[in-house]
């Protein structure tokens, strides 16, 4: 008995002295970039031993943790204004340039072939629209066959960056959605299921026939989702990749001084996806010590991730952005 | 037809009926049990315990990092939990018998025993993680404990009131006073009791996830540190049952097979303790 | 518990004397077992200071009844999760309690002496399975059926009658009201048979044996000796049923599909409390949804205690009156 106690105590406490061996940094938030992060946080660790433990939980989530401060940084697609950070004394950045993207399951529609609008896309999520070979619809697709099934709406459970992305698009482009509905990381729905984070969504839409989803492209590409075209500013229909996603962030101006605050929705260039975005880094002013930790990682990434990013579809910033990033960095004494 | 047989007809059926109940819930034991056996016996390869996680969509990792951190948790949980319970058990059983505030704690015990494990774990992140602005392997376990608690205090409680009176007033006649007794007659004799009261609550805590999701958190690397968010089987059950990447899927069903194996092997080995030590 | 045993540890509680041992270990003691009392009031004191915020905004009833549920607005409402919790849980105990029952008439009066232990132990295995399985196994495997053979079968039986037909509208995804409750009531199945048959049990064989010397068939001893005598039990054992179904995250959070809105029909999607719980709790991104999310939390808790504090009252009623 008693060397079981003897035992349990050491236990205890070798496990206390193994806690400073490794070097770790918490983050939380977008489920957006988690694929790009990941896989950076995956190579950082080789080359500098350093543990980046990322878990994704939504853009409200990272908004949330690095505001009380349980966390050493968060992730959120929902850019906040200047007076925003500066009432919780955070500072904030972009990290990767993605796209969302519509995502269906329609027996016999393949990646690419399904023509949407602003319009219908808008309808199809307020209800308006309810099923698949609607007129509306058809008029942009003639030669495809759709089923008149109806159409399962599927949104986010939880406070997503990704939805303040399309949600802004939506109320940007669609007065009745700006109306009824709004923008923002969680809105009041008027139909649908939610899945928890992109990756609940893309759950749904594989499980669920006749269904429409919205995510990030990454998701779509990585579990062969059949994702739609979109017509953009220009009129001109687009597919997602990373050309429609480069030229949507081509004429994109972010400004240090807004601390970045930046929507990449509805661009006008003849290319450009119309749902982009840019995914941003929040930190907590004060924490000087693991805000230089957590640079060095970004700064890692800026200088050798990019090959990574493209191959999962997000878009590097252009390198006049990153060196604006690194001047923002080192006026904030975190470089 | 008379009435004689009009009775025992709707006994035979109204009997029936229950007997078809009996194998409805036979059913769905065996049919989840099933599941997750073939689906999670297709998952267990070598990597799913020696790898950690690897990038969201990359094949071939595994869930070492889960499968330590769950070890530790549940751990962590027992060292604080079974103690206290036990000590507690003792305390309503020995000292305070027959008392009305005795009764009152067991009643509340016995409440607190099916409370919402997500009340908890909100509970504990209000008063462990948002003060200390980190989350903690070591916060989770203590959300765990707060459940284990009344389950081992409870049962400690009863198996100690099975003890005859008899031992006791032996062991007063030769001279020992109560603590004596309590050690080294009352624990010996309810010790397989106490035992399967353990193992019934680390089997109903290993499982629990809704208490970790805020307080453990989760941790995609292998740590030992249970100050800082540590990962654990169940939740991360939960986030790759609900991503959509196969291979997330495929370690689910492994990572719950596992679980469920070592829960209900906790509760067959409680349940046979007891049966051995009473049945004669 | 005679009155010499009473006597003998009120001598050694009132009058430790000189065993400083005994002093320690019985305030120690003490302690642990103060500490139930402690967490219970705890866990109430936390959870009414952190939904003070949303208590001044949204009042009582206010709160109770408003079906919003808006971030966006910050306008929170706890109607459309309290009808999703209710919902699903009443739901449950339809599929369960007869099942249940069912099954404690069958280990009790019709199993063979070599079967009742195996039963008892197999439903005790379907209690322990732990409930994120169960959620798994449902998204899995439930859902699908569902979708494909259950609600459709529904739809185009009951969903065509003029009464019920509303219940069945819809899309039949299988991620819905209808699965979670299924889902949920296997789960609770175990703790209204377990208690059920420890209650039939009870039932005195005198009495059950003066019924067969009249005649009775085995089904109307059950009917009219065993069950009325084992009511308090039973009842005892729904409530603590409910108790438990109320207090469900995992199980459901998978096939509910995150919707706050009272929804019509059975497969619709909706959101219980411990679900809006478990998806929004860490980001709530405003003081007021995170006070909000609290105020859910805190009405929950009420809940569940008041309906376990009415499951004890049964079963302590029935243990009393029964076990002479």
């Amino acid at each position: 008995m008693k060397k079981i106690a003897a035992f349990a105590l050491a236990a205890v406490l070798a496990m206390g002295a193994a806690a400073h061996a490794e070097e770790m940094l918490n983050g939380a938030g977008a489920t957006f970039p988690y694929p790009v992060y990941s896989a950076w946080a995956n190579e950082y660790n080789k080359v500098s031993g350093v543990k980046l433990n990322y878990q994704s939980i939504g853009s409200g989530g990272g908004i949330k943790q690095i505001t009380e401060r349980t966390v050493d940084f968060g992730a959120t697609d929902k850019p906040l204004k200047p007076e925003e950070l500066a009432k919780d004394n955070l500072l904030q950045f972009p990290a990767v340039i993605g796209g969302v993207v519509p995502v269906v399951n329609i027996s016999g529609i393949k990646s690419g072939e399904l023509k949407l609008d602003s319009e219908t896309v808008c309808k199809i999520y307020l209800g308006e629209i309810k099923t698949w070979n609607d007129a509306m619809i058809k008029k942009l697709n003639p030669t495809l066959n759709l089923p008149g099934s109806e159409i399962t709406v599927v949104h986010r459970s939880d406070g997503s960056g990704t939805t303040a992305i399309f949600t802004d698009y939506l109320s940007g482009v669609c007065p009745a959605w700006k109306e009824k509905v709004g923008s923002g990381t969680s809105v009041s729905w008027p139909s649908g299921i939610g899945g928890k984070g992109n990756e609940g969504v893309a759950n749904y839409v594989q499980q669920t026939s006749n269904s429409i989803g919205y995510v990030e492209f990454a998701y779509a590409k990585q579990n062969n989702l059949t994702y739609t075209q979109l017509k953009n500013h220009a009129g001109a229909f687009v597919e997602p990749s990373f050309e429609s996603f480069e030229d949507a962030a081509a004429t994109a101006s972010f400004d240090p001084k807004k601390d970045f605050y930046l929507w990449l929705n509805d661009a006008p260039g003849n290319k450009s996806w119309p749902i982009a975005g840019a995914t941003f880094i929040l930190l907590a002013k004060e924490k000087k010590d693991s805000n230089m930790k957590v640079v060095k990682f970004y700064d890692w990434a800026f200088k050798n991730g990019d090959g990574k990013a493209k191959e999962l579809i997000y878009v590097p910033l252009p390198n006049s952005l990153k060196g604006k990033i690194e001047a923002y960095w080192k006026s904030n004494g975190i470089k | 037809m008379n009435i004689e047989r009009k009775r025992k007809i709707e006994s035979i059926i109204a009997l029936a009926m229950s007997g078809l109940a009996a194998a409805i819930g036979l059913f769905w034991l065996v049919y989840i049990l099933a599941d997750v056996i073939i689906h999670g016996i297709g998952a267990l390869q070598l990597s799913l315990f020696f790898n950690d996680p690897a990038p969201a969509g990359v094949e071939g990792g595994g869930l070492r990092n889960a499968f330590v951190g769950q070890l530790m948790i549940t751990g962590a949980a027992t060292l604080i939990g079974v103690p206290v319970g036990i000590l507690g058990g003792t305390f309503l059983a020995e000292y305070a018998r027959g008392r009305k505030f005795a009764r009152f704690i067991s009643i509340l015990s016995d409440i607190m025993v099916s409370v919402p494990s997500i009340v908890v774990g909100a509970f504990v992140y209000a008063i462990l993680i948002r003060p200390f602005h980190h989350f903690s392997g070591w916060a989770g376990a203590f959300a765990l404990s707060i459940i284990m608690i009344p389950v081992v205090l409870r049962t400690t409680e009863d198996m100690l009131s099975l003890v005859p009176w008899t031992l006791r007033e032996a062991a007063f006649a030769l001279g020992a006073p109560y603590y004596k007794v309590i050690i080294q007659v009352v624990y010996r004799g309810a010790a397989t009791g106490i035992l399967t009261g353990v193992l019934l609550s680390i089997a109903r805590v290993a499982g629990e996830t809704a208490p970790l999701l805020f307080t453990s958190f989760n941790n995609n690397f292998f740590s030992w540190d249970m100050n800082r968010p540590i990962a654990s089987l169940t939740a991360t059950i939960f986030q790759y049952a609900m991503g959509p990447y196969k291979s997330w899927h495929t370690q689910a069903w492994g990572a719950a097979f596992v679980i469920t194996l070592f829960i209900l092997a906790l509760t067959i080995m409680g349940r046979l303790a007891i049966w051995w030590r009473y049945k004669r | 518990m005679n009155t010499q045993q009473t006597r003998k540890i009120r001598s050694l509680a009132i009058f430790p004397r000189k065993n400083v041992v005994d002093l320690l270990f019985s305030s120690l003691t003490g302690v642990a077992s103060f500490t139930i009392i402690i967490f219970i009031i705890g866990i109430l004191v936390v959870l009414v200071m952190e939904s003070s915020l949303a208590l001044g905004k949204f009042g009582l009833v206010n709160f109770l009844t408003s079906t919003t549920w808006n971030p966006v607005t910050q306008i929170f409402g706890a109607a459309p999760t309290i009808y999703g919790t209710f919902v699903t849980t009443a739901l449950a105990l339809l599929f369960a309690i007869p099942t249940a029952i069912g099954i404690a008439i069958f280990i009790t009066e019709i199993a063979p002496n070599f079967l009742k232990g195996p039963i008892g132990i197999a439903i005790e295995l379907l209690a322990a399975i732990p409930s994120i399985i169960y959620g798994m196994w449902g998204l899995f495997t439930l859902a699908p059926i569902m979708s494909k053979y259950v609600e459709p079968a529904l739809q185009s039986t009951v969903g065509k009658l003029p009464f019920l037909g509303f219940l069945f509208k819809g899309n039949p995804l299988g991620i819905d009201l209808l699965t979670a409750s299924v889902i949920l009531g296997i789960m609770i199945i175990p703790f209204t048979a377990s208690i059920a048959r420890d209650a039939f049990n009870l039932t005195p064989a005198v009495i059950k044996e003066s019924a067969y010397a009249i005649g009775a068939t085995r089904w109307e001893v059950v009917k009219n000796v065993v069950l009325p005598y084992s009511k308090l039990g039973v009842f005892g054992g729904v409530a603590l049923s409910l108790g438990r179904a109320l207090g469900e995250t995992m199980a459901v959070a998978f096939v509910l599909g995150n919707n706050h809105k009272i929804a019509t029909s059975l497969l619709d999607a909706a959101s219980t409390i411990t679900v809006s719980l478990a998806n929004e709790f860490t980001e709530a991104d405003s003081d007021m949804y995170l006070s909000s999310l609290y105020y859910l939390a805190l009405v929950l808790f009420v809940m569940s205690f008041i309906i376990l504090a009415i499951s004890k009252f049964f079963l302590l009623k029935a243990e009393r009156r029964y076990s002479r």
